[in-house]
């Protein structure tokens, strides 16, 4: 008896003592290691006031720091090159105060006048940039600061100023909620001014930043090396180095993956994800993408103007097919134009429900065949993407869905497609030979004004694509880009959300899904919405 | 020799003028506009504006193929559009590893393709012929993203003898030089990296040379075949002379006239013909650069590029017309 109790003790000790070994302590973060990040194609440059794709700004990520940052796996914002910042009563000036102490990798070190150098450079007018001390000179501007540009900073900043070596003041031109989220966006990055100086138009493969990886070298089309920067201000990542490679077969990027010669396989064929579940070695990480794939109509033809046709549209197209088998189930079906991680996104609406029943008897309603009649036509066109985008996998397979679900209500379709320049270029224009269009969006910063404003105030701007024009939500869009309470403005978006339910401007296809193969040596690597990969925090086991 | 060599020299110019023409002119007028495309879905009109006027779009045509020749002339083919940087520096880092991946590949063709061909025409018929010959009917007609995926199935993932991609395991370090990292590392006497270059090219070279090495078999054997049933050949034997010294010294060397010319030309499209291999290999060469730049709708990345091929394409064409009158005295004239 003694004896078995004995047993029982020793057996419940070793099993406590084996339960009470701290998991904290099992995955304790490991320095050192060489990550390989494998991806699709090179960075077109790492200058990232000039860059315009993901390629360059996912190693931008980790050489450089803005302002502001984002969360980890969310949009919300967080101190980062500042430590804080105060906004003016009337939403006109943003005040930040930065970090001390901080240096960029070439030994410069980060102050006011960097940041006004940093965002003054892909001003218009330079004059408006001031600086506190150090008078850097303004290096020839060689390409178009695309983003800066697109994202009408020159309308929205009057003037950048340092008002000592550690406080900055950005005065605006009118009141601009999301201008703090721009702020977090990777053209907004902290350049080293001696460096941009140093290289001029070489800047953009010397890339000198504060973030938490030094670049080292850049073998072109092949791969860039970063390494450690140990003096990081957030403190010193795990990773000795990293490096990101390209690999532009889909297959083959795979295969290097499996045989453990890269740690982690960005977009992989679908069916290679099917395969990476089943491995043993790998780990598939997923995140619902920042994204929007649509389908809007020709809003300047009378045929549209109709919301009951629209709503009609909307009732006859069966979303969750096209989900399951053209987006293979990477994706949901989208209620509403702003993808459901992103604050503002409206809850309470019910998406129109696949009913060809309603929506037949809509378009007899409202008399369709009529309209169509008087139109001229006897069909309508469908304008399909002829690029592959993470929003929409195939224009051509979605379009063909939804002629084949239109066609059930009784609406002969034509597909049209062409090359990508001419579709986006005939598509701004609104040609009158296009009916309906598909194309799709993904997010900036995070702020539903990125959506919401974008892609359907068309009274605001001739730029936005769907030229939808309707004087309540040109209002609302105005009142959310002047209040700064996040909280008005979230109710500002919900009643966007919900006029663009009533009226179907747009239908609101499908979210994607980012599916992402990697080693299961790499530990805590987080997919972010923007896309962005930050590395800082990755450790190799 | 020296007249002849300066007339085809001279012959070179119209003919690179008119792949000018063609190259500026056809890429001009593919619908499409380059600068929504590379804006995509968020070009707003001030934006495209701007970019276009940075590209010199708003140019009228004639004007742009103006300013694309004269400096063209300098030396200067421009800069990209996509990544801003001088076209020359991103052909010169890399051009050399498509010649590299080319020579290599051109050696196994040469060698297993002549081979090949040498021992099905002297053997008519045999087994080995026949052999051959399919073999070499399945290397043309191959898909070459096929094949280099199944020899990665078998070689690298199932046996791992050798690696899958790239130019260099990352683990090794290689100072470019002339970027040809076979030499490179020569020079240097790293070993270590030698032996790593070797093991990455040889993949992505064998599966470039299996065309060219079939049509050279395919050439060489019936080239040979030929100049066997030829009068002196018969003389040669009737002198009594071994069946190796007919085939290897009298045969070969008037059956290599028509087999240099291949060679040549097939070098050429191989340098320009790399794009599949590179891509599925994830080779960073002139190809894969290539196929990148037409994709983002470069125009100045794909003239540049295109210019060197085609100039290279027929500066390789006079070479062996001169190698040819080397081989062939008779071709002098």
């Amino acid at each position: 008896m003694l004896k078995k109790l004995l047993l029982f003790t020793l057996a419940a000790v070793a099993l406590t003592a084996y339960s009470l070994t701290p998991q904290s302590v099992l995955a304790a973060p490991k320095q050192g290691g060489t990550l390989v990040f494998a991806r699709g194609a090179d960075s077109p440059g790492l200058d990232p006031a000039y860059e315009t794709d993901g390629n360059s700004f996912m190693v931008c990520d980790n050489i450089y720091d803005a302002l502001v940052g984002f969360m980890p796996e969310s949009t919300a914002l967080t101190p980062s090159l500042a430590t804080s910042w105060d906004i003016s009563e009337d939403g006109m000036t943003y005040t930040f105060h930065l970090r001390e102490g901080v240096s960029f990798h070439d030994g410069t070190p980060f102050n006011a006048d960097a940041v006004v150098f940093s965002h003054g450079r892909q001003m218009k007018d330079k004059s408006k940039a001031k600086f506190f001390s150090k008078q850097w000179g303004w290096p020839e501007q060689a390409p178009a600061a695309e983003y800066w540009l697109s994202m009408e900073m020159d309308d929205i900043i009057e003037s950048i100023e340092a008002k000592d070596d550690y406080t900055v003041v950005y005065k605006l031109k009118r009141p601009e909620a999301p201008f703090l989220a721009n702020m977090a966006m990777d053209f907004a990055d902290i350049v080293s001014p001696t460096a941009v100086l140093k290289h001029g138009a070489d800047y953009i493969t010397n890339p000198v930043g504060t973030g938490p990886f030094k670049f080292v070298s850049w073998q072109k089309n092949d791969r860039i090396t970063l390494e450690r920067n140990d003096g990081y201000w957030d403190g010193a990542p795990y990773l000795d180095k990293v490096l990101f490679r390209v690999i532009p077969d889909n297959s083959v990027r795979f295969l290097e993956l499996m045989s453990g010669n890269v740690h982690i396989c960005q977009y992989p064929n679908p069916e290679d994800v099917e395969l990476a579940k089943s491995n043993g070695n790998l780990e598939v990480i997923t995140q619902p993408g920042m994204n929007v794939g649509y389908l809007s109509f020709n809003h300047t033809k009378e045929l549209w103007q109709d919301a009951r046709i629209r709503r009609a549209i909307a009732h006859a197209v069966n979303k969750q097919a096209i989900v399951d088998n053209i987006y293979y189930g990477m994706g949901v079906p989208a209620v509403n134009t702003i993808p459901p991680t992103m604050w503002g996104y409206n809850n309470d609406i019910t998406d129109y429900e696949y009913n060809p029943e309603k929506a037949r008897q809509l378009l007899k309603e409202a008399d369709f065949e009529g309209k169509l009649k008087a139109a001229g036509q006897d069909r309508i066109t469908l304008w399909c993407m002829p690029v592959a985008r993470p929003y929409n996998p195939s224009g051509m397979k979605v379009g063909e869905a939804i002629q084949a679900d239109l066609k059930a209500v009784g609406i002969n379709v034509e597909l049209v497609t062409m090359e990508w320049g001419t579709y986006l270029k005939k598509q701004r224009s609104q040609d009158p030979g296009m009916d309906l269009f598909q194309l799709g969006w993904t997010g900036d910063n995070g702020d539903p004004d990125n959506f919401l404003a974008i892609l359907l105030d068309g009274m605001a701007d001739p730029n936005v694509r769907t030229q939808w024009k309707n004087e309540e939500y040109h209002q609302l869009m105005v009142d959310g880009k002047r209040t700064t309470d996040q909280a008005k403005r979230i109710e500002i978006y919900k009643k966007a959300q919900e006029l663009i339910h009533q009226e179907a401007p747009m239908i609101n296809m499908a979210h994607s899904i980012v599916a992402q193969p990697q080693h299961k040596r790499v530990q805590d690597f987080k997919l972010h919405p923007t896309t962005s990969v930050y590395l800082h925090k990755v450790w190799l086991k | 020799m020296l007249h002849f060599l300066i007339k085809r020299l001279l012959q070179v110019i119209p003919t690179v003028l008119g792949i000018s023409v063609l190259v500026f002119f056809m890429i001009h007028l593919v619908p499409g506009d380059p600068a929504e495309m590379m804006l995509g879905e968020r070009a707003n009109e001030k934006a495209l504006t701007e970019l276009r006027q940075q590209l010199g779009l708003d140019k009228p045509l004639y004007v742009q193929y103006g300013l694309f020749m004269s400096r063209l002339a300098q030396g200067d083919l421009g800069r990209a559009l996509r990544t801003n940087e001088k076209i020359t520096t991103e052909i010169a880092t890399h051009f050399p590893a498509t010649l590299e991946l080319a020579l290599v590949a051109i050696v196994f063709a040469v060698t297993l393709g002549m081979l090949a061909g040498i021992v099905s025409a002297t053997r008519q018929y045999s087994l080995f012929d026949y052999g051959s010959m399919v073999l070499s009917l399945i290397g043309v007609s191959m898909p070459i993203f096929w094949l280099g995926l199944v020899l990665m199935i078998i070689f690298s993932v199932n046996l791992g003898w050798l690696p899958l991609s790239g130019r260099l395991s990352y683990d090794i370090t290689l100072e470019p030089v002339t970027n040809l990292y076979l030499i490179d590392s020569i020079i240097q006497g790293n070993w270590a990296a030698f032996k790593d270059a070797l093991h990455h090219i040889i993949m992505p070279a064998f599966t470039l040379s299996t065309i060219p090495m079939a049509i050279i078999a395919r050439m060489t054997r019936s080239s040979m075949l030929e100049v066997l049933r030829q009068d002196y050949i018969r003389t040669a034997k009737a002198k009594g002379l071994s069946p190796r010294a007919v085939h290897y010294k009298h045969a070969l060397r008037n059956a290599l006239i028509p087999i240099v010319t291949i060679i040549g030309l097939q070098f050429s499209i191989l340098l320009g013909g790399a794009i599949l291999t590179e891509t599925i290999f994830a080779w960073p060469g002139i190809g894969s650069w290539l196929l990148n730049a037409v994709y983002a709708r470069d125009f100045n990345a794909v003239q540049g590029g295109t210019m060197l091929i085609a100039t290279l394409f027929v500066l390789i064409n006079v070479l062996v017309d001169l190698l040819y009158a080397v081989i062939n005295p008779r071709i002098k004239v």
